[in-house]
Parts: structure tokens; sequence; C-alpha cells
């Protein structure tokens, strides 16, 4: 494992580490500002909000009027932050995140929370499967989704410091810390090798950076090394690492807690397609469906994306 | 309501939409007890696999008319099935229960302007006016008054009531079905969040909560109080 990174039995709010960092931003920046929609606790703007009530506005339940106000204050000179959970704000206000904020390519971030099946138990209509398949056909966006705390902190501070219309999706609930510093050199485009290995390359993004730890580890008691690489960003994404992938190891895998369609997998599809193909390549997710509900961790073990599903296959595709 | 066990799957049923799919929790015993959902799926709830969770999934819960649970949807879809019924000369009403929270969508006034403009009289709006959201009281984080006023101006015909007492309910729904105006009708439910449970009443804390024993015993103790309260009155009032 990287010197970075590690496999943690504490998890933490991501919600909260954007919530702390979109704070420290505005004690920095005075154009800094905020929107929610009746969610501003849930995503933790509420943090910002104490300190900087004037400029942050919850717009109640209008996710749409909020997103579309985000483009004016941005035209008006000012960078928000428009928060709420992924399922609204990738999908309800995909017009206007598409003619108000892409393309115009205006300067307002984005924040997701709830990604995925985190909101587990909520029922498919909050489970945000699409939002990465929806918007990474969306020109001039950035897409990032952080593994942990710091990583969330992180992508949170360099999305105020680049300029243009960037989505962060995080989660519902608590992720595990996948690095030990914040000086692991998080860069937007860039991937993060967790784990070296030239057997096999699971790629990860999300919650599912921590279980490919867990794959690996395990793994290497049975004589396989996994490369583990954490795809932050998925759009734009970071060519050379799939390169670099492809042909110093034994093939792919990707995992995501997103449809298959769309994501993670996808983006690192098209790449592998462009070049030649991988040896071995299968892409981890939920299937083309709406997700069951119920805990976290048994969703996650139903998709074959925790650490378990992950070794499987990994072990399927090498014939072992 | 023309709507129960034997008909819930005639195309004459009355149809009811809970636009404010998060009321799932409080839909599915109702069901059960009219015998449409099976009984012995309800402690399942939330559990992994389980057909029903907080928002309830039309394809796995029999009864429904929709799988709501993303605000602002339900009132376009009662009127769509409110126009389905003109079309196929049905004569049943669709009711729709919206949150008041969730008329901050403007979605929610394209669907009461096409309402009024389509003189949907066979369409009738409830709106749960609990004056609670997730962040806050509805008129501090987003106001809504004069809030029966914007639905007269939309062309609505207007009843404001106690939502929680039955025969003001039922006399609210006899009126609204004998409306012989061509304006829709709304009717606003004024309501508390948490009513019957002392510590939840009026406070939008406990949109979404999870209870403790102790919290759980005290909850059932008050709604038992509640409902003996009720009945006496009830008795006394003879309705
Ligand atoms: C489009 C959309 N945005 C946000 C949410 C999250 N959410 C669920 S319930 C709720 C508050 C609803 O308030 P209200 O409509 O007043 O309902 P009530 O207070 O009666 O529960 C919110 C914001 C959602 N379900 N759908």
């Amino acid at each position: 494992m990287k010197e970075y990174a590690m496999i943690s039995e504490e998890a933490r709010s991501t919600t909260e580490a954007f919530g702390k960092a979109l704070t420290s931003l505005a004690d920095e920046h005075k154009d800094v500002v905020a929107l929610s929609a009746d969610l501003a606790g849930s995503v933790k703007v509420t943090l910002m909000q104490k300190k900087y009530p004037e400029r942050v506005f919850d717009v109640g339940i209008a996710e749409q009027n909020m997103v579309s106000m985000a483009a004016g204050l941005a035209l008006g000179g000012l960078v928000p932050f428009a928060a709420t959970f992924s399922v609204f704000l990738s999908l309800r206000d995909l017009d206007q995140l598409h003619t108000d904020i892409c393309y115009q390519d205006l300067n307002v971030k984005m924040l997701g929370s709830h990604g995925g099946t985190s909101f587990s138990q909520a029922g498919s209509t909050h489970h945000a499967l699409e939002d990465i398949a929806a918007l990474r056909g969306m020109a001039n966006l950035t897409i990032i989704c952080p593994a942990d705390y710091v990583e969330t902190q992180l992508a949170t501070k360099a999305a105020y410091e680049k300029y243009g219309p960037i989505y962060i999706r995080i989660n519902r609930g608590t992720d595990y810390d996948v690095y030990n510093t914040e000086s692991y050199g998080f860069e937007i485009g860039k991937s993060v090798l967790m784990n070296e290995g030239n057997d096999f390359t699971c790629i990860a993004c999300g919650s599912m950076v921590h279980e490919a730890l867990v794959a690996a580890r395990s793994l290497k008691e049975k004589g396989v090394d996994l490369r583990v690489i954490n795809m932050h960003t998925i759009k734009p994404i970071d060519k050379d690492a799939i390169l670099k992938a492809m042909k110093e190891t034994g093939g792919i895998v990707t995992a995501e807690d997103h449809n298959v369609i769309g994501g993670l997998g996808s983006a690192v599809s098209e790449v592998v397609a462009e070049n030649g193909g991988a040896k071995k390549f299968k892409r981890l997710g939920v299937p083309d469906e709406f997700s069951i509900i119920g805990a976290r961790k048994d969703i996650l073990a139903h998709y074959e994306i925790d650490a378990a599903g992950i070794e499987k296959n990994v072990l399927a595709l090498l014939n072992k | 309501m023309n709507f129960g066990k034997e008909n819930y799957l005639s195309p004459d049923r009355d149809r009811l939409i809970i636009s404010k799919g998060h009321a799932g929790v409080i839909t599915a015993p109702i069901l059960a007890d009219l015998g449409i959902m099976d009984e012995a799926l309800l402690p399942s709830y939330n559990h992994t696999g389980s057909p029903f969770g907080v928002h309830l999934d039309k394809r796995k819960v029999k009864g429904l008319e929709a799988s709501t649970g993303s605000l602002g949807h339900g009132l376009s879809i009662g009127l769509g099935l409110a126009m389905a019924a003109r079309l196929n000369q049905k004569d049943y009403t669709t009711y729709v229960l919206l949150g008041d929270g969730e008329c901050d969508e403007g979605s929610i006034w394209e669907a009461a302007m096409s309402a009024a403009h389509f003189k949907m009289t066979n369409l009738i709006t409830l709106v749960d006016r609990n004056n609670c959201m997730i962040d806050g009281r509805t008129e501090d984080v987003m106001a809504l008054e004069p809030f029966a006023d914007k639905w007269r101006a939309f062309g609505f015909e207007v009843m404001e009531i106690d939502g929680h007492l039955f025969p003001e309910i039922i006399s609210a729904l006899e009126k609204a079905k004998a409306n012989k105006t061509d304006k829709p009708v709304c009717i606003i439910l004024n309501t508390f969040k948490g009513e019957g449970v002392g510590f939840m009443r009026d406070n939008y804390k406990w949109h979404y909560g999870t209870l403790n024993e102790e919290q759980l015993a005290e909850a059932f103790a008050d709604l038992e109080a509640y409902e003996t309260a009720r009945i006496a009155r009830a008795e006394k009032e003879g309705k």
C-alpha cells in the first residue's frame, strides 16, 4: 500500500467534510456563496450558514430555481456552491445545468450528496445511480467523486481554485478513511495510485476505493497483487493511468456505486477501447436496474461492489 | 373513496396520488388494513431486499397509483389521470395529496395552472398545511403565505379546514365532489406535524428521525390518549 493510503476502521461524514471546507473557503474568500433546497442541514451547508447567514440561500424545495440562481450569482461575479441530493441536482436540474451553467461555462460548483445507493433505505427514488451518466456528456463540466473525508475537503477547495462548472458527488452517512494525510498530492484530473500491483487493476471511485483496498489486502494473501487506482475525477479522466494499467497488469475491473451504464466503468472502457483493448475488462456496479433497498453494506454486497465482490470478480477474471 | 380490496385494480376506482411520497410509512399500514397490501410485509420495513422502504414503489406494493418521492410531480400525474377519466368517459375522482413545502416546486404551479385551464373538476387537490419542511418552518425557509390566495389566483375553489377532524374532511370532500363550478377544488388541511405525539408535535426536526425505546413508549402512550380523547369528543358531538 502507498505510504499515504490506509485501510481504516474509522468512517467519517463526507457531507461534514464538505461543510467544513466550504466554511473555510468562505472565511478566505468573500466571493464564496452557497445555496441549498430545503436540505441545507443534510448537506451541512448550515455550517457556513451559521457563520455567514447573508451568503447562504435556502430556496426551499425548488432545485431548479437553486441552480439557475447559482448561474446568476456566477454571472454577478460570485462563486456559488449549490448543494442538495445528487438525484435531484443531476436529474431534475439537468436542463438548467446544461444551458445556464455548462453551455455558458459559468463558475458554478455543485455538490450532490446521498450519491449512489447511500440513501439505502429511502428507496430507489432517492438513489442516484444515473447522475454521472447524465452529466458526463455535458461539455465544460468537471466531475469528481471523492473517496473519503480528506479527499472531499481537498476536492471542495480545489473546485474553488479551478474555474468552471464542477460537480462533486459524495454520500450520505460516512465513508471509511483511505488517506492518512492531506498531502498526497490531490489534483483534479489526476488519479491516485493507492496500492501497487501488476497482476490485475481495480479502478474505483467513491466508497469503492476502500473496498478495493480491502480486496487487495485479501488478494495479496492469495498471491495476487492488485493495483488499486482511485479515479476520483471521472471527467476529465486520467488516461495515462488507464493506459499504464492496460500495459502493465493482467486486466482491469472498475468499481462504482452507479449504474454500470454511463459512469466510471463506461468512462474507463472508452479509453480502453480506443487504445487497443485490455487483456481482461469488467465493470462492477449496479446492473441496468433500479437498485434494491436495505442496509448499505448489504446493497454493496448484493451488487458485488464490496471488497468480497471485487475480490471474487478479480479471481474469476484471472481464472483462479 | 371508491377504492378497496375488491376494486383496487378496477379501471373505475377512485385514484389517490400521495405526492409527498415520504408519507409511505403511513400509507403502507392503511393499504394493509384495507387488505390490499400483505400485512406480513409490514415488519420488513427498510430491511434489505424489502419491497417497502421510506418511499413506496408502485411495482412492489399493491394498491399504489404511482411511485412518488421526488417532490412536485404528483399534481401533474393526477392531472393526467383526471384527463384520462374525461377521455375514457369514466366518472372516477382523482385525489392528490401535496405537502406544503412541496408547493415550493414550480412544477406544482405549472400543474395548477393546467388544472384550472382544462377545468379539471374531477381532480381534488389536498395540501397538508403543517407549516413544516426539513430545514425549518415554511414561512422561515420560503414563505408560502398568502397560500390560499395563491390557489385562488390560479383558478381554484379553495376550502380551508382542520385537517385532523374527520367530519370536516368528509364534509369538505363531499362539497368538493358536489362542486358545480368549472373550477378545480383545493382543500387546505391545516395540520400539525407529529399531531398526537407531544414531543413531536409541530416540530420540524421530527421530519425524519429514529425513536429510542423510551421515546417509543412515550409516543405510544401519547397516541393512545389522543385516540381516547378523539373518540370521547366525537361521541359527545354525536359524530
Ligand atoms: C424534489 C425533491 N427535493 C427534495 C426532497 C427531499 N425532501 C423530502 S421530504 C422534504 C420536505 C417536505 O416538506 P413538505 O412537502 O412540507 O412535507 P411534510 O412537511 O408534510 O412532510 C424534502 C425537502 C425530495 N424528496 N424531492
